[in-house]
């Protein structure tokens, strides 16, 4: 029997699914950073940006999943924190416009800016991208400033439903360093999965050797941001939905909430171990194994899991969005999430993604049977 | 404290500005993208390397116009919500649904297969690359049916009931709103016009290759397979177009009063063929003479709106006051008792949630019916007065002539091109017209949009919430800088863009 809260907790799975892979396919974020550091000659530059070339359009296209799979499943969240955090979504969208264009300008004849400028954008892109979006994920469990009071539709003179609480309108979250410590992590995650999708794809020896070199201390400060976050997550104070005698449920505050949320949600924390582990593996595998190619292989699922299971802590426990403006305000599944009618019918729709997951594996098998040598550089005039 | 009316202006400014620059490349990679398909698809059927490189070619410019049109968009579908905020929660558990269903039935599917497209010709075999070709295309035309569906639930909202608990509209039927009739002849219209607009664009850039004298045999192919398409295509947006203006008289009579710069309606009235509106007209006062001049085709209109000559068509002075009996035998009511019973609605849901906060379920029961009969008004009781219900007249009525005689020009046009045959590379004048055909086509486009969009002012959903009760709280210098930024932005790549895409022209279709 497929009830209205299964199907809630089904739609926040999806979209915790989108979100990492999303995180995932940032390595193009990622590899777009390294392009000067790995890619010393022309042509290395153009075999790095050819590998990325191939998979952006995936990445940008799982964002605009993630966005309409958000609105449609869970409304309320998209109006509370798209209305309020407004520069700091304006910014991250912003990244992905210039993003958009420069892989298809750069080498173009007549293109007004100038090839260096497409690729800054890239830079800026790759770094500002993971950056902001890590930074904004951070405030799913460190919270944000809104006040949701659905009454103020009945006021005509001010009907805004959602408002923010600081003037800031999204950029107080830099000033949570808990925050920025995902945002500097998910950035050197990027950075540390291209190193392996480009040793993966690129055929060229000092591409490699570069790239080789770098990777431990790109694992290093990695983990040093990760490890930093995790501490802080786990010994964060969260909230949680207690019943008050004669007040009813409501929001209080919780110490180490988010370490009591994986003991209440043991399969999520074994996602999450299992997760590290492989991204860990994958990582290294490069390292301790000469030549190996696979490390991709294993630290992109590694990262899928981690980061759907991660989000998970916060989609299925009391909040996903904590309020530090007034807790009670806080958007739980049951508060933001679409009607059960619009659940079923999305959940319907659903049924096909298996299908698309099909052709994209099917086109990336297509278009990356032969790694990229010198020769395909010209591909990308 | 009151919505800044600033705010609420520079919030349209920041979605017109943003859907716009949209549009200019929506309908070319839709239009250019089926030519394409039809060229690919001559390659593979005849094997001539002659139609490969032709291909290649337009898919080159394809590209080019592709990249701006994805780099566009992503930010019309997060305005929804960083901008209307309202509106996402009241209306999102039905508009989302069609932008989540585009995202995964229709956007990944172009986006995986336009990779295969244009890196697998060495990798992939021709019928399967003609296949990626196809797929693309089909993808970006899906993309553009959801997003139409959602267009059009705004324009004519059903399929969803007001739920008073949760303070928002739900969905109760998806066929009702992935198949409303307003939906179907929507997306029938605007996708054949962007076919159009592909074909003057690859008829316009042939006739530059004839007058130059270069590339003849791949222009004179070029051009006659695009006439042809486009002939069809002008033809199929001609006959969209009046279902959709039959669709405007019955859904919306305010836009089409606005169209027609209707200020007094009445029987046998005539569609305004040419005209010129006097400046200053206060459109929601009686009694103005709104033309300067005008040429009417006789009892056009009513025979439009009601398939009669003598039918009666509502101008906006009787939209506004009301009295005269409707098509399903009602009589009107007054803009003034639509905006009091708008305002008993709010009231009524007020006391539903104060009622339900005490748990009085008799106040309860009593506030839910009184909602429930003045539902069908409560966008109207955000309204100040009758004089907001009036749309911008002139932009509206000049834009849908823009629109419409633009339109017969096209056909015009292409049928020209067509009777001419191979004759049109010596006749000079002829290729000069087709090449500057090129910036009308874009013009008849955003028109069309103008009119679409301006003439249902002061609504984001039509009769249930008007712009003033959907946009976010912001500060207005927010959304300027924001709008600012994106008109700088968008303006310098579209100007990069039209350099590359000059640029890539002139190279010609050996260099694809």
């Amino acid at each position: 029997m497929i009830t209205y809260e299964f199907l809630q907790y089904y739609w926040c799975f999806l979209v915790c699914l989108l979100g990492a892979l999303f995180v995932f396919l940032m390595f193009v974020q990622g590899g777009q950073t390294l392009v000067w550091s790995l890619g010393r000659t022309e042509e290395q530059r153009r075999m790095l940006l050819l590998a990325t070339g191939r998979k952006w359009e995936l990445t940008f296209t799982t964002l605009v999943t993630f966005g309409g799979a958000f609105f449609a499943s869970f409304p309320l969240f998209y109006s509370t924190s798209f209305g309020g955090a407004y520069w700091v979504w304006m910014l991250i969208l912003l990244c992905f416009v210039i993003q958009a264009v420069s892989y298809e300008f750069q080498l173009k004849r007549a293109n007004l800016l100038g090839t260096t400028t497409y690729r800054v954008f890239l830079m800026l892109n790759g770094i500002l991208g993971p950056l902001l979006v890590g930074t904004a994920v951070g405030t799913f469990f460190f919270g944000a400033e809104f006040v949701v009071n659905k009454g103020a539709i009945t006021d005509s003179a001010m009907p805004v439903i959602s408002t923010w609480a600081s003037p800031w309108h999204g950029l107080e979250a830099v000033a949570d360093v808990r925050n920025v410590l995902l945002g500097l992590a998910v950035l050197m995650l990027t950075r540390c999965l291209a190193h392996l999708y480009f040793l993966n794809r690129v055929d060229d020896a000092e591409v490699r050797a570069r790239s080789l070199r770098m990777l431990p201390w790109e694992i290093g400060i990695f983990l040093v941001f990760f490890l930093s976050f995790a501490a802080c997550w786990l010994t964060a104070e969260g909230l949680a939905l207690c019943v008050v005698k004669e007040v009813g449920v409501i929001f209080m505050p919780e110490t180490y909430h988010y370490a009591k949320v994986l003991t209440r949600m043991p399969a999520v924390a074994a996602l999450f171990t299992a997760g590290v582990v492989l991204v860990l593996v994958g990582l290294l595998l490069p390292l301790v194994k000469k030549g190996s190619r696979k490390g991709i292989w294993i630290a992109g699922p590694g990262t899928v899991l981690t980061v759907l299971a991660l989000l998970l802590t916060a989609g299925w426990s009391d909040t996903y969005y904590p309020s530090l403006a007034d807790p009670q305000s806080s958007l739980t599944l049951a508060n933001s999430c679409s009607s059960f009618f619009t659940l079923k019918v999305m959940a319907v729709v659903s049924l096909l993604i298996p299908f698309v997951l099909a052709y994209i594996v099917w086109a990336w098998r297509t278009l990356e049977r032969t790694p990229i040598e010198s020769s395909d550089s010209s591909q990308i005039h | 404290m009151d919505i800044d009316a600033s705010l609420i202006d520079w919030s349209r400014a920041q979605f017109a500005l943003t859907a716009m620059y949209h549009w200019v490349f929506v309908p070319l990679t839709l239009g250019l993208g089926l030519i394409m398909c039809l060229m690919e698809s001559l390659y593979v059927a005849t094997g001539r390397e002659f139609w490969k490189t032709t291909t290649r070619f337009w898919m080159k410019l394809f590209g080019i116009n592709f990249a701006m049109g994805v780099a566009t968009g992503i930010i019309l579908e997060f305005e929804f919500g960083t901008n209307w905020s309202n509106y996402s929660w009241f209306v999102g558990d039905i508009f989302g649904a069609p932008l989540a269903v585009e995202g995964i039935v229709a956007f990944f599917l172009e986006a995986t297969f336009i990779a295969v497209m244009f890196f697998g010709w060495n990798k992939v075999g021709r019928k399967t690359h003609l296949a990626t070709t196809w797929l693309t295309v089909i993808g970006a035309t899906m993309s553009a049916w959801w997003i139409l569906v959602a267009n059009a639930w705004m324009q004519f909202p059903v399929g969803m009931e007001f739920n008073p608990d949760t303070v928002r509209n739900e969905m109760v039927s998806f066929a009702d709103v992935a198949l409303s009739p307003v939906a179907v002849v929507k997306f029938l219209h605007t996708v054949s016009s962007s076919w159009v607009l592909g074909a003057v664009f690859v008829v316009g850039v042939s006739a530059w290759y004839l007058l130059r004298g270069r590339h003849r045999e791949f222009a004179l192919c070029s051009l006659r397979v695009a006439a042809w398409f486009g002939l069809a295509a002008a033809l199929i947006t001609g006959h969209t177009g009046h279902m959709s203006g039959v669709q405007i008289a019955k859904y919306q009579p305010m836009k089409l009063a606005a169209a027609e710069g209707l200020h007094q309606g009445g029987n046998s009235v005539g569609l305004v063929g040419v005209g010129l509106l006097r400046p200053g007209v206060d459109w929601s006062r009686a009694g103005e003479d709104a033309f300067l001049c005008k040429v009417d085709i006789p009892y056009g209109l009513s025979i439009l709106a009601t398939s009669s000559k003598d039918g009666f068509v509502p101008g906006i002075n009787e939209l506004l006051k009301g009295g005269y009996t409707q098509a399903d035998g009602s009589v009107a009511l007054s803009a003034e008792e639509k905006i009091a019973r708008g305002k008993v609605a709010i009231a009524a849901l007020a006391e539903y949630r104060k009622a339900k906060e005490s748990h009085d379920s008799a106040g309860q029961d009593s506030a839910l019916l009184r909602l429930r009969e003045n539902f069908a008004y409560f966008g109207y009781g955000y309204l100040k007065g009758p004089e907001e219900l009036v749309p911008p007249v002139p932009p509206t009525f000049y834009s849908f002539r823009v629109m419409v005689i633009l339109g017969g020009y096209f056909v015009v046009l292409f049928a020209g091109m067509l009777l001419l045959g191979r004759r049109v590379e010596k006749w000079r004048p002829a290729l000069w017209v087709a090449l500057l055909t090129i910036p009308l086509a874009y013009a008849a486009s955003e028109a069309g949009w103008i009119v679409a969009e301006v003439g249902r002012q002061p609504w984001s959903i039509q009769g249930l919430l008007p712009n003033a009760a959907a946009v976010s709280r912001l500060q207005p210098s927010s959304v300027q800088l924001t709008f600012f930024i994106f008109l700088i932005l968008f303006t310098v790549l579209l100007l990069a863009e039209l350099r590359i895409m000059c640029r890539a022209i002139a190279d010609g279709p050996e260099k694809a």
